[in-house]
């Protein structure tokens, strides 16, 4: 079991180390300076304290769209729709962040818990419609993407239309993840409360697969669905729960997201982080403390392309470009994993 | 009444045509035995294709530009479509997780092809298709203003590859074989076709045709590259659903969803159909392709191996 562990951290770095080099080919391509623009890239998101709270602050919304991706995955299901449960998680957010006129501690407390129920029950639709009728979760969770995509698209104007036609009002301060203390002490930057909900989840979910019953039958029902039916386990209630947990994740990805990071909600959007969610999950081995690591990587990525734009001709797109390219590399796996094989056995021939 | 629909009617077509051909080629991938969610990143590329094809051509030949700009956006999106096809076919990869990558990989490189070439993420076409009256046609009470005024070139060509593809599916032995792969893959397999290559040309086909849907996209009523196509590669995976994984289905699902869609476009500036909010009519396709899933779930129609990788060994 170690031995495997450790080749899927290989396949890991092997995937990041190739889709960093598809990155300098490409920028080669383009007639820059590869180099200089990683060392930008990578300056950019760590170069002081304020760009390390706005890397932190990308990797929190990552951390539980990876964790919510990575929790279905274990239970063998493939939800494809977080970017869908993180949008209408984070309008309940926004929706409590405008409209309720109570102390702080309370509006965020039950902002943070409407993003977390939104969540799930965007996700309930899949979960049931898997359990009760066996459609596959992949598509009914693409098209819960684009229900939630259009009815934020007509709900926030109608409801809470801000300065602009595109986007909600913006929520006070005293409604926001964003804390005086934290933000002075990261110079100014985006980070917000919103990553201590992350690390707790990361280990709740650690602890929920782990340690417990009801982990134990998720992972169960996710290697062989019919052996785990056969053992008396109510697989069917099990989806159900695995897919509302995993909406939940998304829908505190929504919160740290859109009264955390943002303060307005923008219409028209799809948020990419539901999909790079899926390169997190992937990257972390769909493990807890896997998706924490690979999430900060991929925060880094994101916050730092801003800076290397600046600073170089670079188009900010190569970090979504790189991003991609990961998930394409790691979807690829055997070809790795036939590689390092191979090498292996060349070297054991060797002796 | 009456004049607002046929007013609307070539809008809502000119809606269709890219959702049905994207939704075409899904079906020759889903058939035969690939399940490609790339769609949307292959719309994309296509998109981007032919309005860099476009743009350069134009001022030199205004006349053939478009078209070669179209079979610019086949050609590449069939290429771009070879990356997901070598995973899935190849590889044994997670279809889902490869789809997923080809969109991403698209939204993202032809931006920054895009930037690096023009300076913004957007590339302008000067001119689009312009609409036609069918001769002859056109003249035929109610039929002939629906369907044969304000055409664009581009509808007919899609509709004749329709055709074509039903022909191609049902009759002839590559469609049977197209079929079978994605039936029962091992029974393909003993009876001594190529597997591996049907699927090659399943996923190519639906890298062409989708690459198409964005090509025409641009040439009839966007008129501009901006890295996306809001969603009409899903809409259009839904349209194969809804439709049933059926050529002529498709036609109908992707109508339905075209017109739906458009309604809820104009709602706004016609009265008439202020009635209905517009919220319905767009989450209207996706909510009925979730119906159409329970309805079906006993019957679905739905290729067999659809998603599953083949190896060649394994029995």
């Amino acid at each position: 079991m170690k031995i495997q562990m450790n080749k899927q951290v290989l396949i890991g770095l092997i995937s990041v180390f190739l889709g960093l080099v598809a990155g300098a080919i490409l920028m080669a391509f383009t007639g820059n300076n590869p180099f200089l623009g990683f060392t930008y890239l990578f300056r950019g998101g760590l170069m002081n304290i304020g760009r390390i709270g706005d890397t932190l602050s990308t990797a929190t919304t990552l951390i539980l769209t990876g964790l919510s991706v990575a929790f279905a995955f274990r239970t063998g299901l493939f939800n494809i729709g977080a970017s869908g449960q993180m949008l209408f998680g984070g309008l309940c957010a926004t929706a409590v962040g405008l409209s309720l006129d109570a102390p702080r501690a309370i509006v965020l407390i039950v902002a943070v818990l409407a993003a977390f129920i939104g969540g799930g029950l965007w996700a309930l639709v899949p979960g049931l419609l898997k359990a009760r009728f066996n459609v596959h979760e992949v598509v009914s969770t693409i098209m819960m993407n684009w229900i939630a995509y259009w009815t934020i698209y007509y709900t926030v104007p109608a409801f809470f239309k801000g300065a602009y036609d595109t986007e909600s009002r913006a929520i006070s301060k005293a409604a926001s993840l964003r804390s005086p203390w934290l933000t002075d002490l990261f110079n100014d930057s985006s980070i917000n409360l919103g990553l201590f909900l992350a690390l707790i989840a990361v280990i709740a979910i650690a602890v929920i697969l782990n340690r417990t019953v009801l982990g134990f039958e998720l992972k169960a029902a996710g290697y062989n669905r019919f052996s785990a039916e056969y053992a008396g386990m109510k697989v069917n209630r099990n989806i159900v729960l695995s897919m509302v947990i995993a909406g939940a994740l998304a829908g505190l990805a929504g919160a740290t997201f859109y009264i955390g990071y943002a303060n307005t909600m923008k219409i028209g959007v799809l948020p990419s982080y539901g999909f790079d969610g899926i390169a997190v999950a992937l990257l972390g081995a769909n493990s807890p403390y896997g998706v924490l690591v690979s999430a900060i990587f991929f925060g880094i990525l994101h916050s730092g392309k801003g800076f290397m734009n600046a600073m170089t001709s670079i188009p900010p797109e190569i970090g979504d470009t790189i991003i991609a390219t990961i998930i394409y590399f790691a979807a690829t796996s055997v070809l790795i994993e036939r590689a390092i094989d191979s090498i292996r056995k060349k070297i054991k021939g060797g002796k | 009444m009456w004049e607002i629909i046929s007013k609307i009617f070539p809008y809502a077509i000119a809606f269709t045509i890219p959702l049905l051909i994207t939704s075409l080629g899904g079906l020759f991938s889903e058939r035969s035995g690939v399940v490609n969610i790339g769609l949307e990143g292959l719309m994309v590329v296509g998109s981007f294709t032919s309005a860099y094809v476009i743009s350069i051509l134009q001022p030199i030949m205004p006349e053939g530009a478009i078209w070669i700009g179209l079979l610019a956006a086949m050609v590449i999106g069939a290429m771009f479509s070879l990356l997901h096809a070598f995973a899935s076919i190849n590889l044994n990869a997670n279809q889902v997780i490869s789809g997923t990558a080809i969109n991403m990989i698209a939204g993202a490189l032809t931006v920054f092809i895009a930037r690096t070439i023009t300076g913004s993420g957007n590339i302008h076409i000067t001119s689009g298709l312009t609409r036609f009256n069918i001769p002859l046609l056109s003249k035929i009470p109610l039929v002939g203003k629906l369907f044969f005024t304000q055409t664009y070139a581009s509808t007919w060509l899609v509709l004749l590859i329709l055709l074509g593809s039903w022909f191609l599916i049902y009759k002839t032995a590559f469609g049977l074989r197209l079929r079978a792969c994605g039936e029962h893959p091992h029974a393909a397999d003993a009876a001594g076709v190529n597997v591996y290559f049907i699927r090659y040309m399943g996923v190519m086909f639906s890298g062409a045709f989708a690459g198409l849907g964005g090509a025409v996209i641009l040439v009839t009523y966007s008129g501009e590259f901006n890295g996306s196509v809001a969603g009409l590669g899903f809409l259009a995976l839904a349209s194969l659903i809804f439709g049933q994984w059926k050529p002529l289905g498709i036609l109908g699902a992707t109508f339905f969803f075209g017109f739906a869609s458009t309604l809820a476009n104009v709602s706004q500036v016609v009265p008439a159909f202020k009635v209905i909010p517009g919220i319905i009519l767009k989450v209207f396709p996706y909510v009925v392709t979730l119906i159409a899933l329970i309805i079906f779930s006993k019957s679905s129609q739905a290729p067999k191996a659809a998603g599953e990788p083949f190896e060649h060994g394994k029995r």
